[in-house]
């Protein structure tokens, strides 16, 4: 009964979402103000809709209605409940679910964020997104469906994937779809535009907040899943370079791409067009990485096959939004404009330096994920493309972006001068390259990388704190305080982002250049040492957890004859699908991981084992998590506020629908 | 300068950067293909001297043996028509398993043992690499298939 109703809901929500996504939109084309007031209430019911197929799905999760056949595949009496609610977008169908919902929620936002946008651009939005929705729940209902009933009802559940029952990844899909999804209104925003044909300051600044909280929700969403393969998988790297990877990586670099072009066009009204573009760009990423991800293609291309009604339906969609906006974008562009002209040495032209150098790394990603696939689908045989191709590709695409970050930031809006840049950098760029040219040999071990990844990073640090300095000097004020408080958050909010990509990369570094990584066979009692540690091995014993049986081994590590830490790491058989998986033991400090693994059992109790010593593996993920708290502090910024407050007193009267609150 | 001069170097200036950085991209990419083959290519020595490349097949039962060290392990990668011998040294990932599909990336020695740096078995007990069932799928095409026991999922 349960689920019918949510599937019930999923119908009503389909009927809500092809009146939001016409009505409204042609009420704004026609300037009929009671056409473009369905858009609320039409996104507002369709939020409630989803939201109860939503609980339906969980409570049948949660009750075990293995008649389910979504639950019966991804769940099993002996799963714990965290684990069987976050099973919920376990699969295929049931993330499309999340990815609706969350859609939803995002108009919800919209709604009750958007009190300050004219009518028309506020219907046009929400309209783009129940376009958006409609085709997901179009989806959902005919060829995946989650409710979809299995008669007669299993005895019991196949179990979610063992790798996915972790608290790492409870949180990750939801971080990851809450930033895809998020760039669906920065998407809605530039269509709106487009439709409207007015793309003025005002626009982007409405943009900009609702962007980066994307951003930082796909950056703290990658992040998650970062750290959960480093962990999880057991041979302890954090990025593979895996086109699943990689399909969550580049709405990443067009979103970053888009908000730094955004801030041009919300300070200078300058790069409108590209702007537009790229916040179409980043959406269809995020279109194609949810397919990619999530209909198998990328684990098979067979995938299609099997299902090749599913495989049609998302070519078709993909088509369909990507080339209708693409095709709007041609129509209607030029009646955009371009905006104002700047210098070749300028804020402006970094800031598209910065931009080409981001979308020509997102295009080498999309060219070394995508090209196997086309490769295979035309039957021209079997290809992979390796971490060798992306390594060499992104250090020197990224370096001239990271210095550029340091001076852009100083440089003058229009017309920068050359002269007084380098006056005011020269500290830092002095200091940076003797500190990175030294350091290396301090630490032990001197490579050009080591020394360029430690150069960038100082030199985004040293940057950073001039432009402070510089900022401060020129704000009136008697005492430092007040001169500090008078600077904007969102500029902090730069300063810290920008900070945040200085730690990743000290991170990034150190890990590749100082790791120690050793696979060894292991006897009872047997200890060896790397990195100054030793672990010894103290045998491992057999134990029963709710679903799995285990071997755990301990391992005692001391540096010095003084004893760190006691780590016990586990090789789990699930037995449902009677896999097996690797629980790595990682004891985490500022400085350094050690991480150990096991691997097979071999004569005697003895073991064959991991052993790695990470030095600041932690800082990568840091660094991820203060680029977030920097996109966070930028949107708490009082400009925002204060610019919805003066856009309202200034909006004509005729704008309003009647009964539309006025606030 | 003139705005039109300006302008003019401006994009200058783009296309070159551009022009770099394309062939920095396509460059690095094509030295880093990654090509897969199938044991019937090896044996028939279709596969490139001194140049890394994948193999995928079926583990065959029976062939996994594992040196002293406990990490040096020897196992045959076949598609049902040809052998290949592997030497493989460090831990298999967990889903490896005798008669189960499995991918290994790595070169061919002159003895025509394949030694491999990387092995890949993922997800679930009842996925097969997708190369690996190609291969066994192209080698039952081939209508050569000795056994008939095995059964190709993709």
């Amino acid at each position: 009964m349960i689920p019918e109703i949510g599937q019930f809901a999923l119908i009503l929500a389909l009927c809500v979402a092809a009146v939001q996504g016409t009505v409204p939109i042609y009420g704004a084309a026609s300037g009929n103000a009671s056409l473009m007031a369905v858009a609320k209430p039409a996104a507002r019911g369709q939020f409630l809709l989803v939201l109860i197929a939503f609980c339906c799905l969980g409570y049948a999760f949660a009750q075990k209605d293995f008649s389910v056949l979504y639950v019966a595949a991804n769940a099993n009496s002996k799963l714990p409940l965290h684990y069987r609610l976050a099973a919920i977008w376990g699969a295929h169908e049931g993330s499309l679910l999340l990815w609706t919902f969350i859609l939803t929620l995002w108009m919800m936002a919209v709604t009750l964020f958007s009190k300050h946008l004219p009518e028309a651009m506020r219907a046009r939005i929400l309209g783009v997104m129940g376009l958006v929705s409609l085709g997901f729940l179009l989806f959902m209902l005919t060829v995946s469906n989650p409710f979809e009933r299995l008669i007669p009802a299993a005895p019991d559940g196949r179990d979610l994937n063992p790798l996915l029952q972790d608290p790492g990844m409870v949180m990750h899909p939801p971080m990851l779809y809450m930033g895809y999804v998020g760039f669906s209104v920065a998407f809605a925003f530039a269509i709106a535009a487009l439709l409207g044909g007015n793309l003025d300051a005002a626009w982007a600044r409405w943009s900009r907040p609702w962007t980066t909280v994307a951003w930082c929700f796909l950056t703290v969403g990658i992040a998650l899943g970062s750290g959960w393969a480093y962990y999880e998988l057991g041979w302890g790297g954090w990025w593979f370079w895996d086109p699943v990877e990689n399909a969550s990586f580049m709405p990443w670099l067009a979103g970053t791409a888009l908000i730094h072009s955004l801030a041009v066009t919300d300070k200078r009204g300058g790069f409108k067009v590209w702007t537009v573009l790229l916040a179409i760009l980043a959406f269809s990423l995020s279109l194609l990485g949810t397919f990619l991800v999530r209909s198998g293609v990328l684990t098979s291309v067979h995938a299609f096959a099997t299902d090749p009604k599913r495989g049609l339906f998302i070519l078709v969609f993909l088509a369909i939004v990507i080339g209708g906006s693409l095709l709007l974008y041609a129509w209607r562009a030029p009646r955009v404009g371009l905006g104002g002209g700047f210098d070749l040495v300028s804020r402006e032209a970094m800031l598209l330096a910065n931009n080409v150098l981001l979308v020509v790394a997102m295009g080498s990603v999309l060219l070394g994920t995508l090209y196997p696939l086309f490769l295979d689908a035309l039957g021209l045989g079997k290809i992979s493309v390796g971490p060798p191709y992306f390594d060499t590709v992104f250090v020197p695409l990224m370096t001239p972006a990271i210095f550029l970050m340091g001076i852009g930031p100083l440089a003058q809006w229009k017309k920068a001068s050359v002269p007084s840049l380098a006056m005011q950098l020269r500290w830092a760029f002095g200091a940076s390259v003797v500190t990175a040219l030294l350091l290396p040999f301090v630490l032990g071990k001197w490579t050009p990388l080591l020394s360029l990844g430690l150069l960038l990073a100082l030199w985004i640090v040293t940057t950073a704190v001039i432009n402070v300095r510089e900022r401060l000097t020129h704000l009136e004020g008697a005492g430092l305080l007040s001169r500090l408080a008078s600077v904007p958050r969102s500029y902090w909010g730069m300063i810290l982002a920008h900070c945040g990509i200085a730690v990743f990369i000290v991170g990034v570094t150190m890990v590749k250049g100082f790791e120690v990584e050793q696979d060894l066979r292991m006897n009872v009692g047997e200890s060896a040492t790397i990195g100054g540690y030793t672990f010894q091995f103290d045998g491992a014993k057999d134990f029963v957890g709710p679903n799995y049986i285990a071997a755990r081994g301990t391992f005692r590590v001391t540096k010095d004859g003084r004893e760190v830490t006691i780590m016990y790491p586990e090789k789990r058989r699930y037995m449902v699908q009677s896999q097996t998986m690797t629980e790595a033991a990682i004891d985490s400090g500022l400085l350094r991981d050690l991480y150990v693994s096991l691997g097979e059992p071999l004569d005697a109790g003895a073991w064959s084992v991991r052993l790695y010593h990470k030095p600041f593996i932690d800082w990568i993920w840091g660094g991820c998590l203060i680029m977030a708290l920097g996109g966070v502090l930028a949107i708490t910024d009082r400009r925002y506020r204060l610019a919805w407050r003066r856009e309202q007193e200034a909006a004509p009267a005729v704008s309003q629908p009647v009964g539309a609150p006025i606030v | 300068m003139t705005p039109r001069q300006k302008r003019f170097s401006m994009i200058g200036l783009g296309l070159v950067a551009l022009g770099i950085a394309s062939a920095l991209v396509l460059n690095a990419f094509n030295s880093n293909l990654v090509f897969f083959f199938t044991p019937t290519q090896v044996a028939n020595g279709e596969v490139p001297k001194g140049q890394s490349f994948r193999i995928g097949g079926m583990v065959e039962a029976g062939t996994l043996t594992r040196e002293s060290d406990g990490l040096t392990v020897h196992f045959v990668m076949s598609d049902t028509v040809k052998r290949v011998p592997v030497t493989y040294k460090g831990i298999l990932p967990d889903l490896f398993k005798e008669g189960k599909g499995a991918v290994a990336q790595g070169r061919l020695s002159s003895e025509g043992t394949f030694v491999a740096s990387e092995v890949l078995a993922k997800h679930d007990e009842n996925y097969m690499p997708p190369e690996a069932a190609e291969a066994m799928a192209k080698a039952k095409a081939a209508g050569k298939q000795s056994s008939k026991t095995l059964v190709v999922t993709p």
